[in-house]
């Protein structure tokens, strides 16, 4: 009998940690509770953000994708609403960090992208929920709500990525 | 062992403010942000109080009122009839036949751009003030 193996490399491993690592913060979060229904601190982006300034756009889209299906899979909502409104939110926070990551690295660091990236997300899920969940003008009533909580958890996301890569910096000098 | 350890942590958790970790460009990106945030509660947060309510079914406009005027409206929904009142420039679901009850706990509502929503019965009002232009309601 033949076995195939499938080929993997060392950047497949650290995608895979990475991604197992967010898809545990994902759970921690999911079991949480939230004054406010759809308001999280998006933990998992801290990981998110950490792989685009430590192994680059492509490995951060992977990361960020697999964390998606993966939790999604673990908490059943494979393919519910609320599968579309993570996907819809992942993928345009992967947009807003593709767009940001061009800015000048002298002036802008991870809280920039940390607070863009939690706008886009937002951005996207409202879009979603406008457009196919409930299309009707009073969910503009709840934007101003979930703007304050991207800026707020953006904010705190940043700072923490921020500490991690100059923690990350100091050991490997 | 593990005491010494964890006075080195919060040792090294102190050795840099939270100030350090700001470029200048992240501080000019947050002063955006809380202004935007600011500026998207004096858009859609209004306090200016409505003077027509707008009450669909389905994917359609049912009918729009005055509030000035008393009235009770009866709205033939999927479930059944849903009641809205109407009086002193209020509105509310009255009764609903739906499981949750949702739009009836919402009770009177009275500013522009409010809105109480029955997905059960698929019966929602929206309340219009005197600036909102009827163009933005359509999707």
């Amino acid at each position: 009998m033949k076995i195939t193996q499938i080929q993997t490399t060392v950047e497949d491993h650290h995608i895979a940690k990475l991604a197992a690592i967010a898809i545990a913060l994902h759970m921690v979060e999911a079991v949480i509770p939230s004054p406010i229904p759809g308001v999280k601190p998006g933990l998992a982006n801290i990981v998110t953000l950490y792989v685009l300034y430590e192994y680059g756009f492509a490995a951060t889209a992977w990361v960020s994708i697999l964390r998606v299906f993966a939790s999604s899979l673990l908490l059943g909502q494979f393919l519910s609403p609320t599968f579309a409104l993570s996907l819809s939110g992942a993928v345009l926070s992967l947009a807003a960090l593709w767009l940001a990551q061009h800015l000048p690295k002298k002036w802008f660091g991870p809280i920039t992208l940390s607070i863009l990236a939690a706008f886009a997300h937002i951005g996207g899920q409202l879009l979603l929920v406008r457009l196919w969940l409930i299309p009707h003008a009073g969910v503009a009533y709840l934007i101003p709500v979930f703007a304050t909580a991207a800026l707020g958890f953006g904010l705190m996301n940043g700072i923490i990525t921020a500490k991690l890569i100059s923690n990350k910096q100091k050991k490997s000098v | 062992m593990r005491m010494l350890n964890l006075q080195r942590y919060l040792k090294r958790l102190q050795c840099k403010r939270i100030s350090a970790y700001f470029l200048p460009g992240d501080v000019m990106l947050l002063a955006i942000g809380v202004l935007g945030v600011f500026y998207l509660f004096q858009l859609l947060w209004s306090t200016e109080h409505a003077t027509k309510v707008q009450i669909r079914l389905a994917d359609k406009i049912y009918a729009t009122y005055s509030l000035k005027l008393q009235r009770e409206v009866h709205v033939p929904g999927k479930l059944g009839d849903t009641v809205i009142n109407i009086a002193n420039g209020k509105a509310r679901f009255a009764q609903s036949p739906c499981q949750g009850q949702y739009c009836v706990h919402q009770a009177w509502l009275s500013l522009a751009g409010q809105a109480a929503i029955c997905l059960p019965n698929q019966v929602s009002l929206e309340l219009l003030g005197e600036n909102k232009p009827y163009d933005s309601l359509n999707y």
